[in-house]
């Protein structure tokens, strides 16, 4: 009832919201404490847009580097164009927290609606050397993310203990400045609820420890059949992302405006057909 | 981008009640003669126009019960400060016409009038850096942005100023600020022009190679992923033909700039009011065009992963 008032505290700097331990309500600088020891006793964390106050994780300052970051690597040598990856992030967080995604006309002759992920296809080279790719694109989890600052509410937000840039739906007023502000055309406005939503790297399924270990990845990465999508954290050395990005040249989208994309992209490579190795 | 209607129309309305109220101010604080019914009704005017802007930039909502969250993030979002700047500067405005309703003396009858000139300038400065902060879209990350809604704004605000004046029968009104007026207007378009000039050579930083990261030389788009549009194509694309396109341009630029400088110049020369007039109708929609083609030119880098349906 009384939740604008503590988010007009919270937000406030020279106004410390009063300790109140264990409760852990605000969003700002302020209440951290309190959610540092929510973080460690949950068991697993609550995705910030199903509670709406964003309470149990914290928000990461503008140009703070974190320890963490989670992020999809994706193999453009394997990627088929198959679009499993779009139809079961549709179908995980059209049923989960982020959801319910809109599906405006699915059976007419122009349908849309809100999808988190997109496979667009390529054709590279002058013919006859030409080469089909195939790319799959969602939010990058950038490491500065530029859609986060412009956001008048705080509704958008880059999580600290992990690096996942996130939307909390209950905050968002629908006014697309954070779409604008994305290079990448990441984020799409669910014409449905009219809030801002985009890819949580499936948040609520990652850390969720009523499923069995191997099924805690982003449903893109569990449903890809080629293995084109690995996951992991980019800043630690050994991860299999990182060793991905490092032996095979990984790429970011769009390096040029400097947000620093937490996914990366393995560039294709024109392998020897077994065929002719044998001859 | 796509010109979304309610916010043309908030910074249209805005920016004229701005212009308009910041021209009453230095009237008043350089104690130019004016019947006090006049200075009211103005700043009435002003004050509709104003609330009329707010109006449609609600509009722009998906969510308006949510607005007033608008105000949390005002240290790094310039659409929060401008969120807290445009009531602030509608309740100045509301404060000062009160005062002199009421008739209250200094130091209120100087320091409203100046505290009015701030929070236009203020609120000008913050609308436009809405647009002038995102880096990517080159069009708009210019101070020309910031000069641009500032001048555009004070021609349309002097303009409407200098009609009320001619109709109420403010001879000395007219004389000090007409040529104001046309200054700013002149001005407004040089601006502008300058500004369409700079757009017009702009290379963009972002291609299809560095969107993709594939290094070919020759790279086209074979699909986009969906076959019936989405957010991505609805809100980042004006949809208009390049020839719509260039038929606003030469559009805004006689209706918002030259036309109504013509007119200024004849109303200066001739003391009738109809010219007055006539500049307030022929700019307004000019205005509106205006907007529109500096949302429509600026292209969006994430156009280059929606080119192609199939």
């Amino acid at each position: 009832m009384m939740q604008w008032l503590k988010d007009l505290m919270a937000s406030a700097p020279v106004l410390p919201p009063p300790p109140l331990a264990g409760v852990g309500w605000g969003v700002g600088g302020g209440a951290e404490t309190a959610s540092r020891g929510a973080m460690k006793a949950a068991p697993s964390p609550q995705p910030s847009p199903a509670s709406g106050r964003g309470s149990q994780s914290r928000r990461a300052e503008p140009g703070e580097t974190l320890a963490k970051q989670l992020a999809l690597v994706i193999d453009l040598n394997v990627c088929v164009g198959c679009h499993a990856c779009v139809t079961s992030c549709k179908q995980w967080n059209t049923s989960g927290s982020a959801g319910p995604l809109a599906d405006e006309r699915p059976y007419a002759a122009n349908p849309t609606g809100t999808f988190f992920n997109r496979v667009q296809t390529y054709e590279a080279g002058a013919f006859p050397a030409t080469e089909t790719v195939h790319l799959p694109k969602s939010c990058l989890h950038c490491e500065d993310p530029p859609c986060v600052p412009v956001c008048p509410t705080g509704a958008s937000y880059k999580r600290k203990e992990d690096g996942i840039v996130l939307v909390d739906y209950d905050k968002c007023i629908g006014c697309k400045y954070c779409a604008w502000a994305c290079p990448y055309g990441a984020r799409e406005l669910d014409e449905e609820r009219q809030v801002m939503t985009k890819c949580t790297l499936c948040v609520d399924r990652i850390y969720d420890e009523l499923l069995p270990k191997e099924d805690r990845k982003p449903a893109c990465v569990k449903a890809c059949p080629t293995g084109a999508r690995l996951f992991g954290d980019v800043k630690d050395p050994d991860s299999e992302v990182s060793k991905a990005i490092r032996e095979r040249g990984g790429y970011q989208l769009m390096p040029e405006w400097e947000t620093s994309p937490a996914n990366q992209y393995l560039p294709r490579r024109i392998t020897q057909s077994t065929d002719a190795q044998g001859q | 981008m796509h010109p979304a209607f309610s916010i043309l129309f908030f910074t249209t309305l805005a920016g004229a009640a701005q212009g308009l109220v910041f021209t009453l101010a230095l009237a008043a604080l350089f104690g130019l003669e004016m019947a006090p019914g006049f200075l009211t009704l103005a700043l009435g005017v002003a004050e509709v126009l104003l609330v009329a802007g707010l109006a449609a930039s609600f509009m722009h909502l998906g969510r308006k019960t949510r607005a007033w969250r608008a105000v949390l993030m005002w240290r790094t979002s310039w659409m929060s400060r401008e969120v807290i700047v445009l009531p602030a500067f509608i309740a100045l405005v509301a404060l000062w016409w009160l005062s002199l309703r009421f008739g209250v003396g200094a130091p209120w009858s100087w320091l409203l009038p100046v505290l009015v000139l701030l929070g236009a300038v203020a609120l000008w400065y913050c609308t436009a850096m809405i647009y002038a902060c995102l880096r990517f879209i080159e069009e708009w990350a210019h101070p020309l942005t910031i000069v641009n809604f500032t001048l555009i704004g004070l021609s349309s605000g002097l303009v409407l100023a200098c009609a009320m004046a001619a109709v109420a029968g403010e001879a000395r009104f007219v004389q000090v600020f007409g040529p104001c007026a046309l200054v700013a207007t002149l001005a407004a378009w040089a601006a502008r022009g300058q500004a369409l000039r700079r757009n017009a050579g702009i290379r963009h930083k972002s291609t299809l190679q560095s969107a993709t990261g594939i290094r070919t030389e020759k790279l086209v788009q074979k699909s986009m992923g969906m076959s019936a549009g989405s957010f991505n194509t609805r809100e980042f694309f004006h949809g208009a033909s390049l020839a719509a396109l260039k038929n606003i341009k030469l559009g805004f630029l006689l209706l918002a700039f030259a036309l109504p400088a013509l007119l200024l110049a004849w109303g200066l020369a001739s003391a009738a009011v109809l010219p007055w007039l006539l500049a307030v109708l022929v700019q307004a929609p000019g205005l509106l065009a205006e907007r529109w083609f500096f949302f429509a030119q600026a292209k969006h880098p994430q156009n280059l992963y929606y080119q192609v349906v199939s």
